[in-house]
Parts: C-alpha cells; sequence; structure tokens
C-alpha cells in the first residue's frame, strides 16, 4: 500500500487541516503519542460539564444538560394512572430520547436516528423505578421522560443520563386529591381554597432517587483509554465502553457493544477507576445546580 | 454454596447445544442453533454490492435483520440488531470485500432465556457457513447472578426474571494456529480473554462482575469448542463436494 509511509513523509509538508482531513486516524495517534487531544485535554480528562435546573416551565421537572458542546434538555411530565394487576404498587416510567434533525448532520429529517431506540432503551434499563404508588393497587404515577439531543458531539448517552438524572432531581410531584374515590389532580392556584379536599401526597413532593447513576464512555485504541469522546473521535476510533456506577458504587451497566480492540481485564479496571472519578465529579456538580436552585 | 435450579442442572453448566448449519437452500448461509429450549435461525445473504448511506464505503458492511417470533420489532429488538452489528463488524475482516453489504437476518424461534447470546452463536455459524472471510470466531454466553451473589450460566427464561442482574459477554474463540506458544499473549492474557461484547443489566458490585467474567470464560473455551467441532463435521462433504 505504501500510504502510511507516504502520509509520514507528507505531514511535514502539508498543513495540518489538510493532514486532519486526509489521514484522520494518523493525526490523533501523532497526538495520543504525546499523551494530548487535538482538543487539548489530557487523556483521561472529560470536558467541561454543566446543568441549568428547571429549563421548561411548564414541566414537573426538567434539566438542561451539556458536556463540552453535548447539549441534551430532559423534561418530565406526570400523570396518574391505574397499575397494572401484576405490579399494583408501583408506577411507570416511559422514556423517549429524540434525535431531531437540528442535533447532527448524520440525522435526516423523516428518518428516525438509529442511536434513538438505543440510547432509549439502555435508559430505561439504568433508571430504576422508584417509588411512584400513590393509593396501593388504585392509583400510581405514569412517568413521561422525554429527552432532547439538541447537539450531538459525542457520549450522548453519558450526557442523556445526566440530563434525565438532573430533571429527576428537580422534579415537583403535583398534588393530588381523592375525590369520591377517584383522583384529581389539584391545580396550583385552588390548593388553597378548596380545603376539603385534602391531598394525599401532602408531603410527599419529591421523589427520592435510590442510587442516582452516573456514567462515563471511553475510546480504546490500542493501549490508550480516551474519556469522554467527542463525535469526531467517535467516528474515527470505533472501541467504545460505557460504564454505568451509581453513588453508592455499583456497576449498574458495563456496555461493550462490539468495536475492534479487545477489552482485556486491565482495560476494564481502568475504565471502572476512570467512571469512579469522574462519578465523584458529576456528583458535585449535580448538588451545585440543585443548591443553586434552592437559592433562587 | 449449592444452588438448586429447576432444570437440575450445576449453576456452571450449560443447556444441551444443537447446531446445524446451511439448513436453507436459497441462502447464501445459514445456521440453526439452540441452547435448551431457546432456539434461533439465522441466515446470511452477501456480499452484495453497494453500501448504504452513511457507511463507508471503504469497507464491507454489515446488516442486521432482527425477527422477533411474534410481532413488530420494538426498542429492545433494535438494541438487539445494533450490539449484533457492532459484534460481527468486529470479527469479520471488513476490507476484502470493500463496497458490498452483507445482510444477516435472524429469525427467533423460541425464546427460553439467552436469547441474544443464542442470536450471536447463530449469527457466527451462519456467517461461516455463507464464507464470509473472519479473523476469528465468537461465542457468546450470558451470566446472571442472584441476591446472594452466587452466579449460574446459560439462564432459562424463568432463572432470567428471578436474578437481580445478568451480564450478555463475548469472547473470541482461541485462533488453532501454527503461531508459537504465548504469542497471542496480549498484556500477559490470552486473546480469548478479551471481551468482544459486554451488555449487562441490574446493578451488581464491581467484584461480582469480574467474577462473572471468570466464569464466562472458562464456559466460552467448551463453547469454542462444540462451535469448532459442528463446523468441522461437514467439512470433508464439501471438499468431496469441490474434488
Amino acid at each position: 500500500m505504501g500510504l502510511p509511509n507516504a502520509s509520514e513523509d507528507l505531514s511535514s509538508e502539508m498543513e495540518v487541516d489538510a493532514f486532519r482531513r486526509l489521514f484522520p486516524l494518523r493525526y490523533f495517534e501523532r497526538h495520543l503519542a504525546e499523551s494530548i487531544r487535538p482538543d487539548a485535554r489530557p487523556l483521561s480528562r472529560a470536558r467541561d460539564t454543566t446543568i441549568s435546573m428547571g429549563a421548561v416551565a411548564s414541566a414537573d421537572g426538567s434539566a438542561l444538560a451539556k458536556i463540552g458542546s453535548t447539549t441534551m434538555l430532559a423534561a418530565i411530565k406526570m400523570e396518574v394512572m391505574t397499575p397494572s394487576l401484576e405490579s399494583p404498587d408501583e408506577g411507570c416510567v416511559s422514556i423517549d430520547f429524540h434525535m431531531p434533525p437540528i442535533c447532527s448532520p448524520l440525522v435526516r429529517p423523516g428518518r428516525p436516528a438509529e442511536a434513538a431506540p438505543v440510547v432509549a432503551k439502555q435508559l430505561s434499563d439504568t433508571i430504576s423505578r422508584h417509588e411512584l404508588s400513590l393509593v396501593g393497587g388504585k392509583a400510581a404515577w405514569m412517568v413521561y421522560l422525554d429527552i432532547y439531543c439538541l447537539d450531538a458531539d459525542g457520549a450522548l448517552f453519558d450526557a442523556a443520563l445526566l440530563s434525565a438524572v438532573a430533571a429527576f432531581s428537580n422534579l415537583q410531584i403535583p398534588t393530588v386529591s381523592l375525590d369520591d374515590g377517584k383522583i384529581v389532580m389539584l391545580p396550583e392556584e385552588q390548593k388553597e381554597e378548596n380545603s376539603e379536599k385534602e391531598p394525599v401526597n401532602k408531603e410527599k413532593r419529591k421523589l427520592t432517587l435510590g442510587g442516582i447513576p452516573f456514567s462515563l464512555t471511553c475510546i480504546l485504541h490500542k493501549n490508550y483509554i480516551l474519556a469522554d469522546p467527542t463525535s469526531e473521535e467517535e467516528s474515527i476510533m470505533e472501541t467504545l465502553v460505557t460504564v454505568v456506577l451509581d453513588s453508592s458504587n455499583q456497576l449498574v451497566s458495563l456496555y461493550k457493544p462490539g468495536g475492534a480492540v479487545l477489552a482485556y481485564t486491565s482495560a476494564v479496571q481502568d475504565c471502572i477507576a476512570l467512571t469512579r472519578q469522574r462519578v465523584k465529579e458529576l456528583h458535585q456538580i449535580l448538588e451545585e445546580a440543585i443548591s443553586g436552585m434552592e437559592i433562587d | 454454596m449449592e444452588v438448586d435450579r429447576a432444570d437440575g442442572r450445576n449453576p456452571n453448566q450449560l443447556r444441551p447445544l444443537a447446531c446445524s448449519c446451511s439448513i436453507l437452500h436459497r441462502a447464501h448461509g445459514s445456521a440453526s442453533w439452540s441452547q435448551g429450549d431457546t432456539k434461533v435461525l439465522a441466515a446470511v445473504y452477501g456480499p452484495k454490492a453497494g453500501t448504504k448511506k452513511n457507511e463507508n464505503p471503504e469497507k464491507a458492511s454489515i446488516e442486521v435483520i432482527w425477527k422477533p417470533r411474534t410481532g413488530q420489532i420494538g426498542k429492545p429488538e433494535k438494541e438487539y440488531e445494533m450490539i449484533l452489528k457492532r459484534t460481527l463488524q468486529s470479527i469479520c475482516i471488513l476490507t476484502i470485500n470493500p463496497n458490498t453489504t452483507t445482510s444477516v437476518i435472524i429469525q427467533v424461534v423460541h425464546d427460553d432465556g439467552a436469547l441474544l447470546p443464542c442470536a450471536i452463536n447463530a449469527a457466527c455459524a451462519a456467517l461461516v457457513d455463507a464464507g464470509i472471510p473472519m479473523k476469528h470466531l465468537a461465542v457468546a454466553i450470558c451470566c446472571c447472578l442472584a441476591e446472594s451473589g452466587y452466579c449460574i450460566l446459560d439462564p432459562t427464561k424463568l432463572e432470567e426474571q428471578k436474578m437481580k442482574a445478568f451480564a450478555y459477554l463475548v469472547f473470541p474463540n482461541s485462533i488453532l494456529s501454527v503461531l508459537p506458544e504465548g504469542s497471542s499473549l496480549v498484556q500477559g492474557e490470552p486473546m480469548e480473554h478479551g471481551i468482544i461484547t459486554s451488555v449487562t443489566h441490574g446493578a451488581m458490585s464491581v467484584d461480582d462482575y469480574f467474577h462473572c467474567l471468570e466464569r464466562g470464560r472458562a464456559a466460552s473455551a467448551k463453547l469454542s469448542d462444540f462451535l469448532r467441532r459442528s463446523l468441522q463435521s461437514k467439512l470433508p462433504a464439501d471438499l468431496s463436494k469441490a474434488g
């Protein structure tokens, strides 16, 4: 072939941008050998992460999460439903992950993105059914969680999970009351006026999350492990490992769908260690976002 | 710790395996794979000319179509398709037939637990039957973890529902070749210990995961032997046809 050698010679004569487009893998490997990435991050550093709570006023809970330029908007709407006979004390969470054409050049209008149902399925595996029962056997909460991807720049699952977790911690459960054995939602304004209708869930306005799951996606390439990849990195080096740990350090998911590089025990351990660090960071970011809300 | 399983197996025992190749005569390659009552049929068509949009035309592309036993495909099936596609991409040599598409069709015949591993094994046998160039074979196994922390292999549907967590693991098949002993060691581990695919469901401790990994590796050796034997048994007939 002679191609790799040709690129070696060309790299000194060619402009950097041209080299990056023509030999993307070579370009990245040159950086990796120096333990740095093209966006000036060390290999194991995740991008800057921000959370802003309450981004959607009409939702019961919402949050906007950004990891680098990957942006996710999550919103929760709650409805009362009759639980099924098999699980009378359980509510239901319905998760939809949307990837509109605005988020990436790979998504065409009219045709749903391939990644969307996969991310939604992964999310529903990681988010556990919390106490969503209202009146045992009669009423429970149906939770609609919608996540919109506004900008898809890699690590979609991480950002989606973070926005979902943030939206859950922002959630204000609406008050409901019993009316002739039927459950009625109380509109916010009427709360003081008709005091004869006693709210059923006066004290339970917040959802207590059990172990909060946080995730980190890593790329395996040769012996390098790159944390929190951008979409460019994801398209060039295809072996991805997503580790989800909850706040009590339980492994919720270790997800590696194929890829050219095999994960050996040491690499898996390294990924888990990186995720442990990241969970601490994310936990702090989330706490800060919540306390910021309370001051307002 | 002693564990009682409904069918009287011990925790490390797999269900009876069965594999038959070339069962569909219009497909370029086909195989059925069953583990106990779970049975999956796989057919391979290709390589066909051209790749779809968004695929790299410099490489062969693989397309996976999952057909459930009844009804439409939903989110879980979409995820299975994606996992299967990525797994097969990593074991096939994609540079040999650039700008072609190989379709792998998976038909679920009966689901009695460990469905995805069964489908991966079937797809792998069907690809060999179709003569698609591959780096190595892959074997898939399901490990289940109970509340008390013990681990069982190849669960049935009932066992899967009772367990708190499970992991689907795919390992490469050990290469039988002329390479000298020890040359296939990577970072002090034999090549067949590397994980191609790992999908977990439910919370477990990190130690439990590594425990599952160990059990899975041990069982995958048995599975690879079986896969190799069932693929070899059809070889003499082929050779006589060719001769």
